[in-house]
């Protein structure tokens, strides 16, 4: 097998072997502790522009298959493993990992010690990296490549990964409610999500007006997920601010909730090398119960966890804290109808602790319509 | 809700005896429960019965007790001791089923005791199959489809309906007992009728067959806010149809989609909510058919578990400990994460390596039990690994076993025997994977395979990677760093390869250090590295990072001793600990070295460093070099964890390594015949005549010259591996070509037999001045059972003190000449008033915890501190040794052994045969305490077998040696008003000696004329309340044979010795005119 090369923005390199697809990928270096899952962190577009490094040591020995995918594609800018799987053994099992990275054209690198590289991020910080094979450079040739590639922060990405028209994702059984989800990078399980408990999903692109989401008489606006740094989302700030003018009930996710914070007047920063994987503890300070969650962010929403604020739209609170590190993961309006968490109740991969948020929304629409 | 102010103190219940099923993993977790208890100022009181168990040192308890773990004795202690609370979800199945006793019997209402950690309406729920049920169906899952049934009769009947092959469950039994798969109504007759006989309720359950499934199993833990979180997911390599236990295991699980394991986990929380299992820790097993993804429930248990232990040590998240905090009122979001200092408990770990986990067997020891893994758990141990591969934790984990047969091979195999092992591996065996390993490695593929084992082919696909790396290893051409980098990276030992290449192990390591490949060591984390790590709990890999930190303080590195097995179990952790406590409080850095994930020097709270690694000259070499390079180290203790460690040190020594203790040269002197009987001739010493044979015409004229009987057995072995008395030449013939591959560098040892001999025991420490001596244990049964199966007592009861002077001489000389620093444990035998010496180990023993309890001196913590250059005389003033004078006995202690039969089955399904003999069979032992001999002795059988009759019917035979010395015991039971039966040979010589006993038939003998039943269906029936019948020979030709079987699954006391038959008789006295007295450890030793 070649050899390829994991080159990171400060210098340090590692050498391992090629997979996927040969050649050459630029993009923020994060970690993934998932131990389960890589299909759906690879479909995530939240993904997009990053190399992800799992730290599970087996990838791939459950193939790919059509149902588990949150989109259309792979997302990922480039995939570290350290042992890739040359058998597949799933009864779902459509197609091999490799085998589906190669026609998707993502540069992969394994063999590489994804411990250190986890302990190098750690300690340093999400920084940008190069994944490298085939190519004939030398070592300081490939640093100087992935020092002219760009950083995450500031990155606006949304018009990448965002569906360019409207689709309708149709309620499992009776249509109760009308949700107008706007579509940041969204995964495939939250529409299914809202949809299995009654609600028609009206998909709409990033940039859709104020005007076009009232044409679907939505009993409420869903924030999706995505990539990119969210203080680079001044229009659908803008957008999200007419929406709460209109008290129609908000719930967002990840992205959405950290352009939610924003359209209420917080400010967003960058984790040091943020949180993915599965095991996330969130506390939910209302209950005092813990939930398991499913993360997958490298920004936060700066917000007082001490005592209740107040915004133009109303008094609020944060409602979740991370008990690892106590970064804010969840807010809501007390009066008005709006409410986010920055993690993903909608797992896929993950635990489905959180699950309960949906039924939350459904709750504020239902409360909505009876007023 | 912090601390439970309430619970001021906690009566914590014990696992007991060792046994196969419940072994030290229930040590690690109770000690970890006493820890955590007095951390919190909770006075903690302690019932168990095993006296080899860290947790019953007094320094963890306020009052510990040494006693039987019965509903009578633990209402006694509370009465005394007036716990707040009872724990007992942390003592495996024994403790569990305590509590249920004690709650059914009214006792905790009657003291006002409360139980914490599980309720029992919860546990039933958990445990009872039918209610289990019920709540599997509740949440939306799905259960196997099943009768429960008392009787016979139901059982037939339910079989119609789930046809064959149908697996046997009894309810409320530990480690699958009683349970298997019957493929016929014959064998459904054999296994469901003992399945009624060994649930405690009579119950069984039948249900269809999932043979072939993937098996899963998740640990889960919920507190009494209702926050679960999933510990760990544990994947079967064996599917479905071989008991967990028996299984290799693997952690993470390696064949799930996210969205399966989530059906896994949703399932878990639904079930542990809905059984209510307020707080703590319990397992759930799933399996999962491979072709659909359907999901069934196979059941839970509502306490930390053996696999609890393992995914404790797998993710370094200890549930026991966590799991004592939730008890006591806190919850997962207010207890920190030990190794990550900034985190909570409540959180799920994620690992970034594969832990691969191999069970230990002892079929050896056992030459008639059936081979088949089954349902019913056999092993008697399990070894651990951890790598960053699949391929590098197995093959560490094959080559922790100890066994050569366990490590892979790249023999050239035939055809013919290619399709032999295809179909071998049909049923699971100890050595399936090997057998699937070397087939294909002769090309069988991936489907063969697959069809013969339902293997996950993934797993199939890692073991035909490790065969295509064997082979590139063979190919001509340079052993270039890369390939060699490769191999180790796949778990490839340095002998390994070195077969491989036709080289020498040395050879190969040599080269591989001056290409500069070494391991590094990486961390458990629980997180991935997704935070910084603050304990240091390392593995191997072959990678680029190691983790290791430098140090300044000089370090002890303490070799452990490996997977539990028959002969060296938990007696050898203890002393390990021991070391470990001693040193880190003379200001030592300790490392620890093992690989047995159940115990407790695996904690990586035990010492500063824990390696989880290989016990191999080339893991520990390694180990070395790392601590080496990152500070001084003072050099490794080989004599605690019994023969393998013990077994490196020569290798050790050659490496430039200092042991630190008695040198490997003295350790050889003892273990070598020869030159053991030169010190003793010097010394004036007597030794039963021997001989060294390299042939089996050299064992013959041995045996003539010094006289039948001879004990034989093969060199360097322990637990009388292969050992056996023989009475003639046909015999020794017999053995000698049966069990033993004589050449001339595995001699083997023919030993004058001393029949009716008196044996002892004696441990002692020795500095190279001073000789201290720990004890002198007298055996209660006769020389010939081999000293671990024997029921002994110290202080000793018919020495004299005149040999007890002569004792101590002999073995203040012996260990003079063989240079001991440290322990020494000699055996010795009296016959004849002539004091034989029949061997000397120079290291820590067996009975080493024992001792220590019965006296109050920690003589491992005396060992270890020798060790590092201390000697007697300081020790006496550090008050780690008694000021002046031996260790001396508190009380009359006797410590009894614990033996598996009931475990193993012929494969006709009929029970293996239960006698004594020169090989140890037994698993772990108890010990009991008290003022006088008859009770000590009363309570290790209650706490070994059961309770003794007082009063009933005992059938007695006894083998024409036997007859005379039995005579007396059997006066005794007569005048105990013991209804006795005898055949006839033993009947006829007994009524001539006064003892009234009524004639029944041999079992050789059939039915008689009226329907005059055998002694084995009068057993079958229930009317015997003990059985002594000491064996005339082994074999199952033998009457006695079916007589100690059917005792065995009745579960009815037997006793195969004369004195043993003498001390149940002093035993039976005692109950019968007197109630059981208790006193705590910390009073006997006050």
């Amino acid at each position: 097998m070649a050899p390829a090369f994991l080159v990171l923005d400060d210098g340090r390199i590692f050498e391992g072997r090629s997979w996927g697809a040969p050649g050459r990928t630029f993009g923020e270096a994060v970690f993934q502790t998932g131990m389960t899952g890589y299909q759906e962190t690879l479909t995530d577009p939240s993904y997009h522009k990053q190399i992800v490094v799992m730290t599970a040591p087996h990838i791939g020995n459950t193939g790919m298959n059509t149902q588990d995918n949150e989109s259309s594609k792979i997302w990922v800018a480039g995939f570290v493993v350290r042992n890739p799987s040359s058998l597949t053994s799933n009864w779902r099992s459509e197609n091999d990992l490799e085998a589906e990275l190669i026609s998707q054209n993502i540069v992969g690198i394994q063999g590489v010690d994804t411990r250190a590289i986890t302990r190098h991020l750690r300690d340093r910080g999400a920084m940008r990296v190069g994944i490298f094979s085939n190519l004939e450079l030398t070592r300081e040739e490939m640093v100087v490549e992935v020092r002219k590639s760009p950083h995450m922060a500031g990155a606006y990405l949304v018009k990448d990964v965002s569906t360019p028209k409207t689709y309708v994702v149709p309620s499992v059984g009776k249509k109760k409610f009308v949700v107008a989800a706007l579509d940041l990078g969204i995964k495939a399980a939250t529409p299914r999500m809202l949809a299995q408990r009654g609600v028609e999903v009206h998909v709409m692109p990033h940039d859709s007006t104020f005007e076009e989401i009232q044409a679907v008489h939505p009993d409420g606006v869903f924030l999706s997920n995505g990539p990119g740094d969210p203080a680079t989302m001044t229009e659908t700030i803008e957008l999200v601010r007419q929406v709460l003018g209109a008290q129609i009930p908000i719930f967002g996710i990840c992205f959405g909730h950290q352009i939610l914070g924003r359209a209420l007047g917080f400010e967003t920063y960058k984790l040091q090398f943020g949180h993915r994987g599965i095991n996330q503890p969130v506390i939910d300070r209302n209950t005092q119960k813990v939930e398991i969650t499913a993360h997958n962010h490298g920004f936060a929403l700066k917000a007082p966890t001490d005592a209740q604020f107040t915004t133009v739209y109303g008094p609020g609170e944060v409602t979740h804290v991370c008990l690892n590190d106590g970064v804010v993961e969840g807010l809501q309006l007390l009066e008005g109808a709006a409410f986010s968490v920055q993690y993903h109740p909608e797992a896929a991969a993950g635990p489905h602790d959180a699950a309960y948020l949906f039924d939350r929304f459904i709750d504020l629409m239902g409360k909505k319509v009876k007023a | 809700m912090p601390l439970d102010p309430s619970i001021k103190s906690v009566l914590v219940i014990g696992s007991g005896p060792i046994v196969i099923g419940q072994a030290c993993e229930f040590d690690y977790s109770g000690t970890q429960a006493c820890r955590v208890l007095r951390a919190e100022g909770i006075r903690v009181i302690l019932v168990n019965s095993n006296p080899a168990t860290i947790m019953t040192d007094p320094e963890f308890a306020d009052a510990t007790y040494i006693e039987p773990i019965t509903s009578v004795i633990i209402e006694k202690i509370i009465a005394l001791e007036k716990p707040d609370a009872v724990l007992a979800t942390l003592g495996g199945q024994t403790a569990l089923n305590a509590a249920i006793g004690l709650f059914e019997g009214g006792i905790l209402d009657k003291y006002g005791v409360k139980l914490i950690g599980a309720d029992i309406p919860a546990i039933q729920r958990g445990e009872n199959r039918e209610l289990f049920r019920g709540i599997v169906e509740k949440v939306g899952g799905e259960s196997a489809k099943s009768v429960i049934c008392h009787t016979m009769d139901e059982i037939f009947a339910a079989v119609v309906e789930l046809n064959y092959p149908v697996v046997v469950r009894p309810s409320f039994t530990m480690g699958g007992l009683g349970s298997g798969i019957a493929f016929s109504e014959e064998e459904l007759n054999q296994i469901a009728g003992a399945g009624l006989r060994h649930s405690p309720t009579s119950e069984v359950l039948l249900e269809e067959s999932i043979l072939g499934w993937k098996e899963y199993e998740l640990e889960v833990m919920r507190d009494h806010k209702d926050n679960v979180v999933i510990v760990c997911t544990i994947e079967n390599l064996d599917p479905m149809g071989t008991h967990t236990g028996d299984s290799i295991t693997v952690a993470p699980a390696m064949t799930l989609t996210d969205v399966e394991y989530q059906k896994l986990r949703d399932l878990s929380i639904d079930i542990i909510r809905e059984v209510g299992v307020a707080t703590g820790g319990c397992n759930i097993q799933f399996a999962v058919n491979p072709e659909n993804g359907r999901i069934i429930v196979i059941e839970m248990n509502p306490r930390v578990s053996r696999s609890s232990a393992l995914a404790s040590k797998a993710t370094g998240f200890p549930i026991a400990k966590i799991a004592t905090k939730l008890a006591i009122g806190y919850t997962l979001d207010e207890i920190q994460n030990d190794i990550t200092k900034t985190t909570p408990a409540s959180f799920e770990p994620t690992l970034d390596y594969v832990v691969v986990k191999v069970p230990r067997f002892a079929f050896e020891k056992f030459a008639d039990a059936d081979p088949r893994l089954t349902t019913t758990m056999k092993s008697v141990g399990e070894a651990m690994a951890i790598g960053r591969s699949f391929s590098e934790a197995l093959m560490k984990a094959l080559r922790s076993l100890e066994r050569k047969e366990a490590i892979f091979g790249w023999p050239q195999i035939s055809e013919q025997e290619r399709a032999n092992l295809l179909v071998a591996m049909k049923v699971p065996t100890e050595y399936r994977l090997q057998q699937v390993q070397k087939a294909m490695w002769a090309g069988a593929s991936i489907e063969d395979v697959f069809a013969a084992t339902k293997i996950d082919p993934w797993y199939l696909r890692q073991i035909q990677i490790i065969n295509e790396q064997a082979f590139a290893l063979t190919q001509l051409g340079e052993l270039t760093a890369e390939k060699l980098r490769e191999a180790k990276g796949n778990g490839f030992s340095d002998n390994q390869i070195a077969t491989l290449r036709g080289l020498q192990e040395e050879d190969i390591r040599r080269e591989r250090h001056h290409l500069g490949i070494r391991p590094v060591y990486k961390t458990v984390d629980t997180c991935a590295a997704e935070f910084e790590a603050f304990t240091p709990y390392h593995y191997s890999s072959y990678e680029e990072e190691s983790e290791v930190k430098p140090r300044t303080t000089p370090a002890v590195i303490i070799l452990g001793s490996g997977p539990n097995r028959i002969g060296q179990g938990i007696e050898f952790d203890y002393s390990c600990v021991h070391a470990s406590f001693v040193l880190r409080e003379a200001g030592f850095e300790t490392i620890m070295v093992n690989c047995n994930p159940e115990t407790v020097s695996t904690d990586y709270d035990t010492s500063n460093r824990l390696y989880f690694e290989p016990l191999t000259l080339e893991d520990v070499i390694e180990v070395v070099h790392a601590e080496s390079l990152a500070g001084p180290v003072v050099g490794v203790i080989t004599q605690l964890g019994g023969q393998t460690p013990l077994g490196l040190a020569a290798g050790l020594k050659a490496a430039g390594i200092t042991i630190l203790g008695t040198s490997p040269d003295a350790i050889n002197l003892a273990e070598e015949r020869g030159a053991f009987g030169n010190i003793l001739k010097k010394q004036g010493l007597t030794a039963p005549e021997f001989g060294m044979a390299a042939s089996q015409l050299e064992a013959l004229t041995i045996a003539q010259r010094i006289g039948y009987p001879v004990l034989v057995r093969p060199s360097f072995v322990l637990g009388g591996r292969g050992m056996e008395i023989v009475y003639d030449d046909a015999a020794l013939g017999g053995f000698i070509t049966r069990a033993t591959d004589i050449t001339p560098d595995h001699p083997v040892l023919v030993d004058r037999f001393l029949d009716s001999a008196i044996e002892i025991d004696v441990d002692a420490l020795f500095d190279g001045h001073e000789l201290f001596l720990g004890g002198v244990m007298e055996h209660i049964e006769e020389a010939g059972i081999h000293s671990g199966d024997s029921a002994c007592v110290l202080p000793s009861m018919t020495v004299t003190s005149a040999q007890l002077i002569e004792i101590r001489q002999a073995t203040e000389k012996i260990a003079r000449g063989v240079n001991v620093r440290g322990l020494i444990n000699i055996q010795f035998a009296i016959a004849d008033n002539v004091l034989y010496v029949l061997e000397a180990n120079p290291r820590a023993s067996r009975t080493v915890p024992f001792v220590s309890k019965a006296t109050g001196v920690a003589l491992a913590k005396a060992a270890a501190r020798i060790a590092v250059g201390s000697t007697i005389a300081e020790l006496r003033s550090d008050s780690l040794l008694p000021a002046s004078g031996d260790a001396v006995a508190k009380g009359i202690s006797v410590k009894e052994a614990v033996l598996p039969w009931n475990r193993f089955r012929r494969s006709d399904g009929r029970g293996v045969d239960a006698v004594l003999g020169p090989e140890m069979r037994s698993t772990g032992e108890v010990m009991g305490i008290s003022p006088t001999f008859g009770e000590s002795y009363a309570k290790s059988q209650i706490a070994a077998f059961g309770p003794l009759p007082k009063s009933g019917t005992v059938f007695i035979s006894l083998a024409d040696k036997d007859k005379e010395s039995g005579i007396q015991a059997a006066l005794g039971l007569q005048e105990c008003g013991f209804r006795i039966l005898a055949t006839e040979g033993t009947a006829g010589f007994l009524n001539m000696h006064g003892v009234t006993c009524v004639t029944v038939r041999k079992n050789s003998e059939g039915s008689g004329p009226m329907g005059e039943r055998t002694i084995v269906e009068i057993i079958n029936s229930g009317d015997i309340d003990l059985v002594i019948n000491t064996p005339v020979g082994r074999g199952t030709r033998q009457d006695g044979w079916a007589i100690r079987t059917a005792s065995v699954q009745r579960s009815i006391p037997i006793i195969t010795t004369t004195a043993g038959f003498s001390a149940a008789v002093e035993g039976i006295r005692f109950l019968q005119s007197n109630s059981l007295s208790i006193k705590s450890l910390q009073k006997w030793l006050d």
